[in-house]
């Protein structure tokens, strides 16, 4: 009987590879924070902060952390692969810790040294950012980091969510991956970026895909389809939000924000329409998570008495 | 005596709010001190992105001690009145004072440590701190109750003379322990006293007086850019903002490609200051260099890679501003302005293109009425300095030959049909500071006349006070129609500024008005322009609200208010069947209601300003309160004429029988010939006015009482006399002038008056015994002070 061949897993490299500064993230907030280590959602969103493990697991008492990548799409954002910075799809890095922590901004840093950033050799500076969602009735204070005067990561302390007080405030940190990715190979085009340590770069998995998605998103994309599709998700959201389901309704929320989102980049959507369409999106979303604290409220009162919403 | 450190520390306060914040520290600290009755010496305060200090000198160790006396009954008082005076003061019998047979209840209270009041003091502080925005952190979060900061509050030093005030908040005890750098120190630093609190620190990286940090980066920054043989673009702002970013600032400089100095310099600036908090620096020719300076918070390792970081991310952002310049130049100013049909200029006043529209007329009808002229009044020139007549209307105006035929009329129409053009730019839509800018630069990059460039360029111009104000003709032209169609458009949807309140800043753009208006000498009666800007408002809001297309409204409006549009609007305008004729009535009635009121604001305005420029307010308020005048450049020479007036001799006199005259017309209720009706025995003095088989009565009693009045039945005394004839010449001169404008001539008219009033009240009795001479006499000091009075009313003089 032989036993099977050790395996032993090659150090990790994330000055020379994003999938390994991506891995290195993942390893540090696992065993640095105890976070749930989640893979992205499977739906179409402008940003991390839409995923549910940050929007309505931010709502309630109980702890939660959590990290993952999420992949973003900003179809105005689309240069057709033709910039070096602008993509219509790109990664986030969200780590939420709730109740934030105290030493937070030193964890951060030490994540930030365990990918390659010296805070001697590079300056990183906390600046003055509040966050505000309208969409999501959400806002928080905190701080764009610099390093070198690059916004590296977004941080920010949840003070409400869908018009709930946090309580307790969840720490919310955005690393933008392409731009860290960027800084740390020394690279000034996204696609030149090494993907991994085996010779395929980032342009070899997303460079076609820029220049298609562009083209769609600007072009090509149906506006009649897009609009019935963003009433289609308004009337499921609604059919699931009486139906009890907040969370399927969220879902719906999402997909009617990236449709409205598409509509914009297919510019037939006029400035006057637009605050109307903004304010559906809005509706959608503050239900959905009014709707999810309304029904989760009594198992959160049961295990925290002292807490109301 | 001793000294007090207290050291607040948390996470990163926002730049922005350390100066105000160390402010209010001292203010707090210094308000609860004196409440506790700690005499406040000197106090000095700290702020760095992490902590928030606070050093006070010379503190007593306790406060003093003091008696309390309380006065009680007399001595042999009833035992109730004793018993309650004891109850009262909670002392018994044997604990009273006896004085001068009086009890008195005297209780010492002990001094308080002065650690005990800061102890006390600290989280009151903290809890009171008028952060502008505030956050809960943490487990405590759980709670709403939870302390809030401006960023999590992770430690608090509190030390006097040396020895640790024990204070507790949200479970943040205070110790002696603090961080030093972020990066450049490790572990905590301990404090010893507050004496030792800043080279500490400085030990560890730390610098902790604001203003050094700030003298460091300015210093530091000018040092670099000279060094590389450039000035640095001075910029306080920018000091501020990154002495409030770092603990250690170290400037550095670097550059960026040359290539992107084809983007105008105003952009290359703005973008590397607002998005990137870096200076900008010159050539020794004055030109825009292609270096910026960044404020790095360490000593780096290698500072040139910093600085290429550094230089990346301006990279980036200066290929978007060359971006947007480009993208911006492929579409015309004119094909720009078409998109400004879908922007919102306010809910209830349509679009932005409606504004444009208004304005156009506006500007062009300014240069055709010869209000904006090519060569307006040279200063100096005036009014009430010599005579100009206001100018016969340029109906006509001659092109000039570099404006290959356009007339400026034409000019000013074009340019404020593209002045807002610019604000559906890229560029614009990044930096809205640029508004204006950009549009002058893309205009000259088409090949606009030079003219209608700068128009666009500065017709937001002056913006507040100290502001240079216009006086390129067009740019005049747009720039004060832009600002009376704003004013006036607001004020008739009855949006108008309310004590603080004052969102559309119309304030701000009265004052550019009225600078306008001063500095050009322009000549323009607001009324007319004020009810006409607010009537082609109104027409654009009703559209806005009530039709569903501009043909529509195009159609029912033309019908409404047809070419007189004035008159439309009080009968036609609601003899219109197709939209809603109540509301659109309510509105309009709301709308020329404030007609009034504008021009009240305006007058308003126009006093806060010469009152700001050392005008006397009460010489303001003698011409103001006439009335009926809506040229400022008319009403501001007589206010100035008459500043000059009542400073001399004759002036201060005239004032003094002026008052006099009508002190007495006052005292004796003279109400005129007609008045003296009341003497007939008629309760109400006109009760038979309006009966109309009385009226030719009164009508043939009053004009025998006139003809008495200006044919004296008595001869007249000499002094008497001798105010009838100067009042003859006077009066008519003083009214002629006014009527020119020579307001000094007024005056001048007005000093012959101040001999023969002095003479008449030395030697005429007003109040003879014989009704006739009385009245007569009346009306003749009511003739003076109304010969007076058309000057200025000199009732509101002070003196």
């Amino acid at each position: 009987m032989s036993a099977a061949p050790l395996y032993k897993p090659a150090p990790r490299d994330p000055a020379r590879s994003f999938q390994d500064m991506i891995l290195t993230l993942h390893d540090f907030w696992s065993a640095e924070a105890g976070c749930v280590i989640l893979q992205p959602y499977d739906m179409r969103m402008g940003a991390g902060t839409f995923h549910t493990a940050t929007t309505l697991r931010a709502l309630g008492p109980e702890p939660w952390n959590a990290a993952f990548v999420q992949p973003c799409r900003r179809p105005t954002d689309g240069r057709y692969g033709e910039n070096p910075n602008r993509l219509q799809h790109y990664y986030q890095y969200q780590v939420i810790l709730k109740p934030s922590p105290s030493d937070i901004q030193e964890l951060y840093l030490k994540s930030l040294g365990a990918i390659g950033i010296d805070p001697l050799a590079h300056d990183i500076r906390f600046v003055e950012d509040d966050w505000e969602s309208p969409t999501l009735g959400a806002w928080g204070l905190g701080w764009e980091v610099w390093c070198d005067g690059m916004e590296v990561t977004q941080f920010t302390y949840f003070q409400q969510m869908g018009g709930f007080d946090c309580k307790p405030v969840a720490g919310e940190l955005t690393y933008g991956l392409e731009r860290l990715a960027m800084y740390i190979q020394g690279v000034d085009n996204v696609y030149d970026l090494a993907f991994n340590s085996s010779g395929v770069s980032y342009g070899d998995v997303f460079l076609e895909n820029e220049r298609q998605m562009s083209k769609w998103n600007f072009e090509v994309a149906d506006t009649d389809a897009l609009f019935d599709l963003f009433a289609k998700a308004e009337a499921e959201c609604r059919n699931a939000l009486s139906a009890g389901v907040p969370i399927a309704a969220y879902e719906q929320a999402v997909e009617a924000s990236h449709v409205f989102n598409l509509l914009q980049a297919r510019g037939v959507i006029s400035v006057q329409e637009r605050a109307s369409y903004m304010g559906r999106v809005r509706d959608l979303a503050r239900s959905s998570c009014e709707a999810y604290a309304a029904k989760m409220t009594p198992e959160w009162s049961a295990k925290y008495p002292e807490w109301v919403l | 005596m001793a000294d007090f450190l207290l050291e607040l520390r948390c996470e990163e306060i926002p730049a922005r709010m350390q100066p105000k914040a160390k402010e209010d520290l001292a203010r707090l600290f210094a308000d609860a001190l004196a409440k506790a009755g700690l005499p406040v010496g000197e106090i000095e305060t700290f702020a760095t992105p992490r902590r928030l200090a606070l050093i006070a000198k010379d503190l007593p160790l306790a406060t003093e001690a003091v008696s309390e006396e309380t006065k009680g009954p007399k001595v042999g008082a009833p035992p109730q009145a004793l018993e309650g005076f004891l109850r009262k003061v909670g002392l018994t019998a044997e604990q009273l004072t006896e004085r001068d047979g009086v009890y008195f209840a005297v209780v010492e209270k002990p001094g308080r440590e002065t650690a005990a009041v800061l102890a006390e003091t600290i989280p009151a502080i903290i809890r009171a701190f008028p952060w502008p925005k505030s956050m809960r952190w943490g487990a405590a979060s759980l709670s709403t109750e939870s302390l809030r900061w401006v960023r999590p509050l992770s430690g608090i030093i509190a030390l006097l003379d040396g020895a640790v005030v024990p204070c507790e908040i949200d479970g943040i005890a205070s110790g002696r322990t603090t961080m030093g750098h972020r990066f450049h120190h490790s572990g905590p630093v301990e404090i010893a006293d507050a004496g030792s609190y800043i080279e500490t620190l400085r030990a560890a990286h730390v610098i902790v007086h604001f203003s050094e940090r700030c003298t460091l980066i300015r210093n530091g920054a000018a040092k670099v850019a000279a060094e590389a043989s450039l000035t640095l673009v001075a910029d306080e702002g920018l000091v501020i903002e990154n002495a409030g970013l770092t603990e250690w600032p170290v400037p550095l400089l670097g550059r960026f490609d040359e290539a992107f100095l084809d983007v105008p310099p105003e952009v290359i600036q703005l973008t590397a200051r607002v998005n990137q908090k870096y200076f900008v620096c010159q050539t020794p020719d004055g030109n825009l260099a292609n270096a910026f300076v960044c404020t790095a918070n360490i000593d780096a390792i290698d500072p040139a890679v910093v600085v290429d970081g550094n230089r990346k991310v301006l990279a980036a952002r200066l290929s978007d501003a060359r971006f947007f310049w480009e993208q911006d130049q492929k579409t015309s100013l004119a094909d720009h302005a078409k998109k400004l049909s879908r922007i919102t200029f306010h809910e209830k006043l349509g679009t932005v293109a409606d504004k444009v529209e208004r304005v156009a007329k506006l500007a062009r009808w300014l240069c055709e009425e010869g209000i904006v002229t090519d060569s307006p009044f040279p200063p100096g020139e005036g009014l009430g300095m010599g005579g100009a007549t206001p100018r016969p209307s340029n109906t006509h105006p001659q092109p000039l030959p570099s404006r290959e035929g356009a007339s400026l009329a034409d000019l000013a129409e074009q340019a404020a049909r593209l002045c807002k053009a610019d604000l559906v730019t890229e560029m614009v839509g990044e930096f809205p500071e640029l508004q204006g800018l950009m549009g002058g630069y893309y205009a000259a990059k088409e090949g606009l006349p030079q003219e209608v460039a700068e128009a666009i360029r500065d017709h937001y111009k002056p913006v507040g006070q100290g502001d240079d104000v216009p006086t390129a003709p067009v740019t005049v032209a747009v720039s004060l129609a832009d600002k009376l169609d704003t004013v006036c458009a607001f004020f008739a949807i009855n949006e108008r500024p309310t004590g603080s309140k004052d969102p559309f800043a119309l304030r701000r753009q009265s004052l550019g008005i009225m600078e306008l208006i001063q500095k050009n000498n322009l000549r323009l009666g607001l009324h007319p322009i004020v009810s006409n800007q607010f009537i082609q408002a109104l027409a654009d809001s009703i559209t806005a609200r009530l039709f569903k297309t501009s043909e529509d409204a195009d159609k029912a409006l033309r019908a409404v208010f047809g070419e007189d549009y004035e008159d439309a609007l009080d009968k036609r305008l609601f003899e219109f069947a197709d939209f809603d004729k109540t509301e659109a009535e309510a509105q309009a009635k709301i709308a020329m209601a404030n007609v009034p009121r504008l021009l009240d604001f305006f007058a308003d305005r126009l006093k806060v300003q010469q009152r700001e420029a050392g005008v006397r307010h009460d010489l303001i308020d003698a011409v103001f309160a006439l009335g009926g005048e809506d040229d400022l450049v008319r009403l501001l020479a007589r206010v100035h004429a008459l500043q000059a007036f009542v400073t001399t001799e004759d002036g201060t006199n005239l004032l003094a029988g002026y008052k006099r005259a009508a002190n007495i017309l006052k005292k004796e209720d003279w109400r005129g010939i007609e008045g003296e009706i009341a003497q007939t025995g008629e309760e109400d003095p006109l009760a038979m006015v309006d009966d109309p088989d009385l009226a030719p009565v009164i009508a043939a009693k009053m004009a025998d009482r006139h003809a008495a009045a200006e044919h004296l039945s008595y001869t007249p005394e000499p002094a008497e006399k001798a105010l009838i004839d100067a009042l003859d010449a006077a009066a008519p001169r003083a009214a002629q002038a006014v009527e020119g404008e020579k307001f000094a001539d007024a005056m001048a008219a007005l000093a012959t008056l101040r001999a023969p009033i002095d003479r008449f009240f030395e030697e005429v009795t007003v109040n003879d015994a014989d009704a006739n001479k009385r009245a007569a006499r009346l009306a003749l000091l009511a003739r003076f002070r109304d010969a007076v009075h058309r000057v200025a009313d000199f009732n509101r003089i002070e003196g």
